[in-house]
This record gives C-alpha cells, sequence and structure tokens, in this order.
C-alpha cells in the first residue's frame, strides 16, 4: 500500500493532502494546473522536504517529520518521469538508460535494458544525442531511464503533457503496456481526464493543495468535486464491465454492467474481456416508462438516486444495479417526469455515443476475469 | 639614415624578455592552479546554498575587484610577510617563505583573480538546470556522484572561460605583486614588471615596447584557444 500524507506551506500556498493507495497499481493524481499535485509528487520522491507528514511504500517508510526520518531522494529507489523529459544532453541516449541502472546494481532486477529498448522502441536511437530526439522520444527515453534504475515506485509528472495529440498516442499504448506487464506501482499526474481513464486503477482527486475525492474511479466519476474540475461537458460516470458476447455482424460487443446489458463498438474485444467505458452525463437520456419503437440500442432499468442540479441543468444518478450513471437533463424534464429519488427508470444509452469512450480496464491481464452472467 | 623606430621590435627578445615571459606564463599558471578547485567550491556555495553569512562571503570573494591592488598586496604582506602571523605559521611549519617569491607573486595573482574565476563560475553554473541534478538524484546518484557526472561536466565551457580569464589576468597582474614580493629579476618580475622596469631605465625603450608586443600576441593567442576549446566543448556536450 502506498500512503501517503502531507502538509507543506510555502508563500500563501498550503499543501495539505493524504490518500492511500493499494500496490501495485496506477493511481491518479488529477486537477488542475496549480492544485499541487507536482509538489506531492516531489516530495514522494524526496526532492522537496515536506514540513509535515509521512510517506511510506509497502514496508519502506521514507518520510515520516515526527520520527525525523527523511530518507535522501537518491536512496529511495523512485523512477521519476518528468513533465520535460530532463535526459542528460552529454550522454547518448543509451549513456542516459543505463544512468540509473548502473547505480541499481546489485537492487533486484526488474527489467533489463533490452526488454526496455524493446518495450519502448528506442533500439533505433541508442547511439543519438538527446538533442536530436523528437518530444515523443525524449519522454520514452526518460520513461526507460526510469524503469531501468529499478523503482519500487515509478512517478509520471504529466508525462504527456508537452506533446502534441499525435505524440501522445505514440507515448500512451507504452505507458498501458508498462501497467499491464510490470508490477511497479506507478503515480500519474495529470490534469487531463481521458488519461486517467485509460491508466488509473485509483483515482485521487486535489482542488487548491486538497485532496477532494479519491477512490476508484467510477466511484470518482460520481463525485461532486470531479464535476466542478472537469465541467458539465466531460462529466459522466464511468463503468466497468464485462464483455459477454461480440457479434462480428454488426460489430457491437455485450458489455455487462452492474444489472444490464451495454451494447458498445467493439469489434476489437472479445468475451471475457474487461472493459470500462465512460457515459457522458449529457448523452444520456432517462424514461418512467418502458420506452419502445426507439433506436436506442441500450436500455437499462435503474432506479434514481440523487438528484443535484448545476447552473443550468439537473444532474440524476441512477443506479443500476451495482454500477450508477450521470443523466443530465434540463430542470424543466426532471418536473415533468416528477423524478425523485427512488423512482424507476430506464436509461437509455446511444451505442454510438460511447465511441471514443471505450478502455481496457487497467490490471494485470493474468487477473481471471469474472464469469459473465447470461 | 635614421634607423626606423620599430627597428627594435625586430629583433629577436632577449634573455630578460625571455625571463620574465617564463615568470609570468609560471606564476599565473600556478595561480590558476591554486584557485580552480576553491573557486569552483566557492562558486557552487553561492549559487546553491541558501545559508547565513551568504551575502558576506560574496562580498568578501569580490573585494579584490574594487579594492586597489596595491591595498591587496599591502593586506598579503601584513598577513604574510616575515613578522606576519600566517607567515610566520608557514615558515616554521612547512619552511614556506612567500615574501620576495615567485610563489608569493603567484598568491597574489591568485587572489586578484579569483573574483573573476568565481564570477565565471557562478554563471556557469547558474547555467546548468538543477532539474538535472534532481533527475540524477532519483536515478540513485549521490551529491558527489552528480557534481562529477552532470555538474562539472555540463559546467566546463564555464570553467574554462573562468581559467582563461584569470590566466589571462594572472600574466598582468602589477600593483599587488610588486607590492607584496617587490621587483626581482628572475624570481618576481614578471611581464608587467618588466615593462615598468624598462620604461624606469633611460634606454629601455626598445626593450618595453617588445615586451608590450609579448604580451599583446600572447594575450591574443590565449583567446583563440579557449575559443576553439569552447567550441569543441559545446559540441562535445551536445548543443
Amino acid at each position: 500500500m502506498l500512503d501517503v500524507a502531507i502538509r507543506h506551506r510555502r508563500g500563501d500556498f498550503t499543501l495539505d493532502a493524504a490518500f492511500q493507495a493499494p500496490t501495485p497499481g496506477v493511481v491518479a493524481l488529477f486537477g488542475r494546473s496549480g492544485c499541487g499535485k507536482t509538489t506531492l509528487v516531489n516530495v514522494i520522491a524526496g526532492l522537496l522536504e515536506a514540513q509535515q507528514g509521512h510517506v511510506q511504500l509497502d514496508e519502506a517508510r521514507w518520510l515520516d517529520t515526527d520520527q525525523r526520518l527523511n530518507v535522501a531522494a537518491e536512496r529511495r529507489q523512485v523512477g521519476y518521469v518528468f513533465q520535460e523529459a530532463r535526459l542528460f544532453p552529454h550522454y547518448s541516449v543509451q549513456g542516459n538508460l543505463c544512468y540509473g541502472a548502473r547505480r541499481a546494481a546489485g537492487a533486484r532486477t526488474l527489467i533489463g535494458l533490452d526488454e526496455v529498448v524493446e518495450l519502448l522502441g528506442l533500439a533505433p536511437l541508442l547511439g543519438r544525442r538527446p538533442g536530436r530526439l523528437s518530444g515523443g522520444e525524449k519522454q520514452r527515453v526518460a520513461l526507460g531511464r526510469a524503469l531501468l534504475a529499478q523503482p519500487r515506485l515509478l512517478l509520471l509528472d504529466e508525462p504527456l503533457s508537452s506533446l502534441d495529440a499525435a505524440r501522445r498516442e505514440e507515448v500512451l499504448p507504452y505507458l498501458e503496456r508498462l501497467r499491464d506487464h510490470c508490477a511497479i506501482p506507478m503515480i500519474l499526474v495529470s490534469h487531463q481526464f481521458d488519461e486517467v481513464l485509460r491508466l488509473a486503477t485509483h483515482v485521487v482527486v486535489m482542488d487548491a493543495g486538497r485532496v477532494v475525492a479519491q477512490g476508484d474511479i467510477s466511484a470518482v466519476s460520481l463525485t461532486p468535486a470531479l464535476r466542478a474540475i472537469v465541467g458539465p461537458e466531460a462529466l459522466g460516470a464511468v463503468v466497468d464491465g464485462v464483455v459477454d458476447a461480440v457479434d462480428s455482424a454488426s460489430g457491437l460487443a455485450g458489455l455487462v454492467v452492474g444489472g444490464g446489458l451495454l451494447h458498445i463498438p467493439g469489434p476489437a474485444l472479445t468475451r471475457g474481456m474487461r472493459v470500462r467505458v465512460q457515459l457522458l452525463a449529457r448523452d444520456i437520456i432517462l424514461a418512467t416508462q418502458e420506452p419502445r419503437g426507439l433506436s436506442v440500442r441500450n436500455q437499462l432499468r435503474g432506479q434514481v438516486r440523487s438528484i443535484s442540479a448545476d447552473a443550468d441543468n439537473d444532474l440524476i444518478e441512477v443506479d443500476i444495479g451495482g454500477a450508477a450513471v450521470l443523466a443530465r437533463i434540463t430542470r424543466a424534464a426532471t418536473q415533468e417526469l416528477g423524478l425523485a429519488p427512488g423512482l424507476n427508470v430506464w436509461v437509455l444509452v446511444k451505442t454510438v455515443s460511447t465511441r471514443g469512450h471505450t478502455f481496457a480496464v487497467p490490471g494485470r491481464p493474468e487477473a481471471p476475469a469474472p464469469a459473465a452472467g447470461p | 639614415m635614421r634607423q626606423s623606430r620599430y627597428a627594435p621590435l625586430m629583433t629577436l627578445p632577449g634573455e630578460a624578455e625571455l625571463s620574465a615571459l617564463r615568470l609570468s606564463l609560471i606564476v599565473a599558471g600556478r595561480s590558476v592552479a591554486f584557485s580552480l578547485l576553491p573557486a569552483i567550491g566557492i562558486a557552487w556555495l553561492l549559487t546553491r546554498r541558501r545559508f547565513p553569512g551568504r551575502t558576506l562571503l560574496d562580498a568578501f570573494v569580490h573585494l579584490p575587484l574594487v579594492l586597489p591592488p596595491v591595498v591587496v598586496g599591502y593586506l598579503l604582506l601584513v598577513l604574510f610577510g616575515v613578522r606576519g602571523p600566517l607567515g610566520r605559521l608557514l615558515e616554521a611549519a612547512f619552511g614556506i617563505r612567500l615574501v620576495f617569491t615567485t610563489s608569493g607573486a603567484a598568491l597574489a595573482t591568485a587572489v586578484m583573480s579569483f573574483p573573476l574565476m568565481v564570477r565565471a563560475m557562478r554563471i556557469a553554473l547558474e547555467g546548468v538546470d538543477v532539474g538535472l541534478e534532481q533527475a540524477a538524484r532519483t536515478l540513485g546518484a549521490g551529491p558527489w556522484d552528480r557534481f562529477a557526472t552532470i555538474t562539472l561536466p555540463l559546467m566546463l565551457p564555464g570553467v574554462l572561460a573562468g581559467t582563461v580569464t584569470a590566466f589571462a589576468a594572472g600574466l598582468g597582474e602589477f600593483g599587488a605583486v610588486i607590492t607584496f614580493v617587490s621587483n626581482i629579476p628572475g624570481e618576481t618580475r614578471t611581464l608587467p614588471l618588466a615593462l615598468y622596469s624598462a620604461l624606469q631605465s633611460p634606454d629601455g625603450e626598445a626593450m618595453a615596447a617588445r615586451l608590450a608586443l609579448l604580451s599583446f600576441g600572447l594575450g591574443l593567442a590565449g583567446l583563440i584557444a579557449s575559443e576553439l576549446l569552447a567550441r569543441g566543448l559545446r559540441r562535445w556536450l551536445g548543443n
């Protein structure tokens, strides 16, 4: 388990953050720029000494201000991928990769040079100087360098933020492979919710130096704290499900979510796969009677759990049997339908609205997928 | 026909000039060798550390820039003279005497050129991204390790610049040297002191001109060499 609790004041900014997350796994620190994510990560890495608090990874206690304990950064075995790759300009790519590896000699070997070169596609770059690499290549080298230091914890501080969309797509799959193939706990700092969706197993939402929500992504996706940060348009419940069947003719996959079946576009999916879908609140339709004669493929039965209002609309949280979705509808619609907590409703989801919001569920592939219900 | 007034420049330098040149090179070389490591250390302290008395140390290091060189020479005489506290100690402990010796000239030169060196090192250090040192830290490099593998190599162009500047300034140090160790041929009479002596003697004009030309050529050659070296270094550093 990763256990962090920190209080640190600098000027008029106070970082007062605590979270606990299971290991191994990917903890996403999510929040706006300037909310204290990088400061928190620097404390975990040991680059900044917090005024008060503790940091512990499994059995290793790195910081405990009560015990006056502060393990030096160079002894924590933390791999850190910075926002700006920070490659050493006077070393070749290979020299950069081996810098940490040489100093980690004697430590348990998680991953070797050949493996890293293969995993990150670095073979053609090895002899080059960092000055001659593109942004995406630099980040891959930085990632490889951090990995080869055989870290007990990998810190990724917005590793994709300096990249354009195409380069991001170049690096993201490597991060996913890393998550699925190495049992290294990771902390991903991000202000992009889609990165969090794709990579995280545990989410810590930060705002103005404080942790405002944390937990698995489905639970966090429903919290008001997150609404304030991502804004109403990007808001949506995240549900995890297991692929029950794939219809090769239509290219649709049936996903068991809570008590219902959700059809999503999934030609690449196979039965038993675990899949995560973000259902944008603005795309969800609610009905108080069983709808007929509609084109909508997905009709899930549910019960209204709560109703809250933002500036213009109402946000309805509906329990669909073990999972929950959010629907953003007009206040007039709420009143007309007489929606209230406890009311039974049908939740309508257009299959096409899930396109681009579907991701493989993080986790080690060898974990047995729960049997899909009939 | 009247002899051209430039004729003296055409003759080869004599024993006196060569001796002054040799002494200047030795004095400047030793002074640079003395001050290189302390200059790097103090530059590092001043740029990378915050501690009480930092401003005072900063001012103290730069004092020779603003003090008249004669004052520096006088202070050295007071401290390292035969009866000075440090002078007596050195003589008793190691049998080293600085007054009226080449070593003393090197010390005076080192003190005078120290701020130039520290300044160049500081600029070089400020140009080294602290982020790279942090990255080295997370990769398991301790303080000396990261200094040797990251900080020092990346500040090398500045170290070179500082060394060349201090060496060049050391070749021409006059006031502090003549005050502290006097003007003894073959022992402390460096190029500028020899030039000064030549000007004092009635028929020394030709020698003065030759010494001036020598200094000029030396300075130019040094600057060109350092520029070429710096270019090579920068290429090696990957910029």
